[in-house]
């Protein structure tokens, strides 16, 4: 089946199609985009993130007469589906999701199968200000070449948070998380994996406990995967007892576990947006006494993506929409903790100086960690990790009641 | 006339079958679109392997039958208990709104009341129980699915309740329990010997969509449900959410099995009908007046009392979090107020607002018009349903909507038409109408034929008889069944999404996407108006028939 896959994958690349936009012709970019409405298929859990969109939509309306229209997933997944019944349906152009933000599994899911138009992304004008050297997460998603089939718009890094009012000193590594749970059963858990960021934090404990870190780099079936994962399941059997509800029950998504902080049902909680408690606590959903950290060793990082579908009705659109993403202008406010506290892609030895006090003004939030702070990320292991370890979870303790 | 019950059939049989087959062919290892192009078994057995498939699988079953078992039960008591009352108008007054609070809404409710850290263990915290902090307690997603099953029973009551209250004119219930009362029958047993076994054949159809839906129920399992494993529904969501395309393979195994595990409940619970039938005629013979009667009623208002105040609760605690600024535990009540939540999303709630109100509007009338369209047909050339047809209106309520909905999707995409509001309106009816001609086919073929009889001698013609004789008398429950099919379409998440290819956003849909960020106060503003939109439906089917009928004192007394 995989060289079926790849076969349809690459005749989806090689089909000229001749009304596609030429992303090298930028004017013509923008000459076809004028008019269009572009449906951006994007997760819409968050307030924060759907003020960020609603205005980027009426800065591209303005500046390139684009039309946005925010399409609020409640799994990235659904965006997904949409492109596959189309294609199922042999609609190959036309269709109703013209650009996706997306990362890891998806973006390999959707690349394996064919799904994506492009490449595009290494062609928009301000791609020549992301920080390709410094950032390689911008190139190589989950370690799968991004191939300019997506467009990086902002960085996330793994950061836990906590409630200095009950918790002064957290615990910096995993031998240390272990010994405060059993200390205080019932006050730490994570979203149920296959939740991306539950899953996330089996990685992140994986490379606390792994001895060869590069192993994650490839794929899982090179490595010895069941020498390499023995640790962790080791840990997570003395561990998960100790858990919330003594591990019988999880938290579904990422967020859950804000409502649990301010509940004071929790002590300790992992995010993937070192700006996300800044925030929660200026919109009154955590107390002003919580704060982040990241684990001695370094945390995972990864890029957030924009894709577009194979079959999107309005590309160049949708190219001028990521290209706006990419300005310095959206990237600054994006940054900004009280907008969305995301992590710039750019590289600020590229920007003009007027452009790059934009970053230099902003306040970091009152619980957001400094770029040194944050240190360096890990790279994402290879998704077969990702795959393999969720499915072992699930055999082991996500459905052993 | 004489073609709507083929066009009824048509409008439901197609999406049905694309569904159907959109579901068994993945299941059978066919999937072009990801390179499946030959049958195989493996995704059966991918699905058998799967660890959790029987916990699932049972959990699936357990809370369904249960749930629909004590929502009947307590529906039964209370009438039983109360019906022809003066108490009772006000347990229908209190309990019929119920039936407007979207179930999704309804169940972030009841979390909130009953969580470890939720209203009850806030409100006695810490005067009475010490606690500062919640304590570490299993109530929300318990493995045995307590929590998700009590969330059903507080919606499935206040449906199957009205349900019977729109069946009882036609079953005459106070003439029997005059005569079964002057025999010296207490009220309650009187009621249950005499009254309920005409109820029954007349809510059975909505008693059978009540199990299949609990069976098959997703929102509600996620937000009160366990989740190690969760029941089989969820778990289908999950695999078809999954990255990696090729679990479509077990997803449409697992709606396979969630077909059948429906169909055999279904089976099972009509040849228990018989036994419990057989049972009930001893009971009715051997004479018993009845002696726990007095317990029995109280006990029933009880429970009527307790599913009102668990929603009614749980949606003011929503309105209080709505207003919330920082709320920590366990403080009763808000640290701070603030209207930050409404002043950033009420301008946003216009447009999907009105979206809702058309689309539930006009798939609602189309329900309506063609289920009169085929009763009238039924009655007037006495075309007859039979088995066969019930079983062909049941299918979109018989199969899981995440597993039909699919290849519903790819049909619409293959004739190009997808994304607009007409085709959801269209896949709405799909949902609608069984739900409106359940509700509608009892009480409209138990109506007393000597009227029209009558009305005949008189020199009626069939259409005068439809529009003067007929819809008068049965106003109440077809404004009822209108509600119900309002509410239906306003709950539907997944067919909106998936035919509306997200382009189309009403309420509910938004609601979810919002929802899933898991912040309280946004959700109590999205379930407050979700539920205001369908509570003026359900008032508007009561308050209507009540002024229609002043001067009609016969058709008031139920």
């Amino acid at each position: 089946m995989k060289r079926l896959l790849t076969a349809l994958a690459v005749s989806a690349l090689a089909a000229p199609a001749f009304a596609d936009p030429n992303p090298d012709d930028w004017n013509s970019v923008l000459t076809e985009a004028d008019g269009q409405t572009v449906y951006w298929n994007a997760w819409g859990g968050s307030t924060a993130t759907n003020d960020f969109i609603r205005w980027a939509g009426d800065q591209i309306s303005e500046r390139y007469g684009v039309t946005l229209e925010h399409v609020k997933l409640s799994d990235t997944a659904d965006a997904v589906s949409r492109v596959l019944a189309e294609k199922t349906a042999g609609k190959d152009e036309g269709g109703a999701v013209d650009l996706i933000w997306i990362n890891g599994a998806n973006f390999a899911a959707m690349k394996d199968a064919g799904l994506l138009y492009g490449p595009w992304a290494q062609s928009l004008p301000n791609w020549d200000l992301v920080d390709v050297e410094g950032k390689p997460a911008v190139t190589s998603d989950f370690t799968v070449p991004t191939d300019g089939l997506e467009s990086p718009w902002a960085m996330a890094q793994v950061v836990f948070y906590y409630d200095t009012a009950r918790l002064p000193a957290p615990p910096k590594s995993m031998s240390e998380l272990m010994e405060w749970s059993a200390n205080n059963p019932g006050r730490f858990t994570f979203p149920q994996p296959p939740d991306f960021l539950g899953t996330t934090f089996l990685k992140q404990a994986l490379y606390g406990l792994v001895t060869d870190p590069a192993v994650l780099q490839g794929p899982a079936d090179a490595a010895d995967y069941n020498a390499t994962t023995e640790p962790l399941w080791a840990y997570l059997a003395d561990l998960t007892p100790q858990l919330w509800r003594s591990g019988r029950a999880y938290p579904q998504t990422g967020p859950r576990q804000i409502q649990l902080m301010a509940d004071g049902e929790i002590d300790l909680a992992i995010s993937f947006s070192p700006g996300e408690a800044s925030t929660a606590i200026a919109n009154g959903e955590l107390p002003d006494t919580v704060r982040t950290f990241v684990m001695d060793g370094g945390t995972i990082g990864n890029a957030s993506f924009v894709a577009i579908p194979y079959n999107a009705s309005a590309k160049a659109g949708a190219m001028v929409l990521a290209d706006f993403l990419l300005s310095p202008q959206a990237q600054a406010r994006a940054q900004d903790p009280n907008v969305l506290g995301y992590g710039t892609v750019l590289a600020m030895d590229k920007l003009l100086p007027e452009d790059r006090v934009r970053f230099d003004a902003l306040e970091l939030g009152i619980a957001t960690l400094s770029p040194a702070e944050l240190g360096n990320a890990l790279p994402e292991p290879h998704p077969s990790w990702m795959t393999r370890i969720e499915e072992d979870w699930t055999a082991r303790f996500g459905v052993a009641q | 006339m004489r073609l709507a019950p083929a066009l009824t059939l048509l409008l439901l049989i197609g999406p049905v079958l694309a569904g159907l087959i959109g579901t068994i062919a993945p299941a059978l290892g066919y999937f072009p679109a990801i390179g499946g192009t030959t049958l195989s078994l493996d995704a059966l057995r991918a699905l058998f392997d799967w660890p959790g498939v029987f916990a699932a699988a049972r959990l699936s079953v357990s809370t369904g039958v249960v749930a629909t078992l004590l929502s009947l039960l307590i529906t039964a008591l209370i009438l039983a208990g109360w019906s022809g009352t003066r108490a009772f108008r006000w347990i229908e007054r209190a309990l019929s709104p119920l039936l407007s609070v979207p179930h999704a809404a309804a169940a972030f409710g009841i979390a909130f009341l009953i969580a470890p850290s939720g209203w009850i263990a806030r409100a006695f915290s810490p005067w009475l129980t010490g606690w500062t902090r919640p304590p570490d307690l299993l109530i929300l997603q318990d493995p045995w699915g307590i929590a998700m099953t009590l969330a059903l029973i507080t919606k499935e009551v206040p449906f199957l309740l009205l349900m019977s209250i729109a069946a009882l004119p036609q079953a005459q219930p106070r003439r029997s329990l005059t005569i079964a009362q002057s025999l010296g029958y207490s009220r309650v047993t009187g009621w249950l010997k005499a009254v309920f076994p005409r109820i029954y054949a007349q809510i059975r159809l909505p008693v059978y969509a009540v199990l299949a839906y609990s069976m098959s129920v997703v929102d509600v399992a996620i937000i009160l449900g366990p989740n190690t494993p969760p029941t089989l529904a969820v778990q289908i969501v999950r695999w078809m959410g999954d990255p990696d395309l090729t679990m479509r393979y077990i997803a449409g195994a697992g709606a396979m099995l969630q077909l059948c595990l429906v169909i055999a409940t279904l089976l099972m619970w009509r040849g228990a009908e018989s036994v419990v039938a057989k049972l009930g005629c001893h009971w009715a013979e051997r004479g018993g007046r009845g002696k726990w009667d007095a317990i029995l009623k109280w006990f029933a208002l009880l429970l009527a009392v307790t599913t009102v105040a668990a929603v009614l609760l749980g949606l003011a605690g929503l309105a209080v979090w709505s207003v919330a600024g920082f709320w920590s535990f366990p403080n009763t009540l808000p640290d701070t107020l603030s209207l930050r939540t409404w002043m950033r999303h009420g301008a946003s709630l216009w447009d999907p607002t009105f979206e809702t109100l058309l689309i539930a509007g006009a798939s609602t009338l189309i329900a309506l018009a063609l289920t009169l369209a085929c009763l009238e047909a039924e009655f007037r050339f006495g075309f007859k349903k039979g088995r066969g047809g019930m079983w062909l209106l049941y299918l979109p309520l018989l199969i899981p909507q995440i597993a039909f909905l699919p290849g519903l999707q790819t049909l619409a995409l293959m004739a190009g038409a997808d994304m607009g509001r007409g085709v959801v309106i269209f896949g709405h009816v799909v949902f609608v109408l069984p739900y409106v001609m359940l509700s509608l086919s009892d009480p409209y073929e138990s109506w007393d034929r000597r009227h029209a009889t009558v009305a005949a001698a008189l020199g009626a013609r069939a259409n005068r008889i439809f529009w003067t004789v007929r819809m008068p008398m049965l106003l109440a429950p077809v404004l009822t069944a209108a509600a119900v099919g309002f509410a239906v379409s306003v709950g539907q998440y997944l067919p909106t999404l998936l035919i509306g290819a997200g382009r189309v956003q009403t309420l509910t849909t938004e609601a979810v996407a919002l929802a899933s960020g898991g912040d309280r106060r946004i959700i109590g503003v999205y379930a407050l108006a979700q539920t205001g939109v369908v509570f003026l439906s359900f008032a508007a089917a009561i308050a209507l028939p009540r002024i229609v009928w002043l001067n009609r004192r016969a058709l008031r007394e139920a």
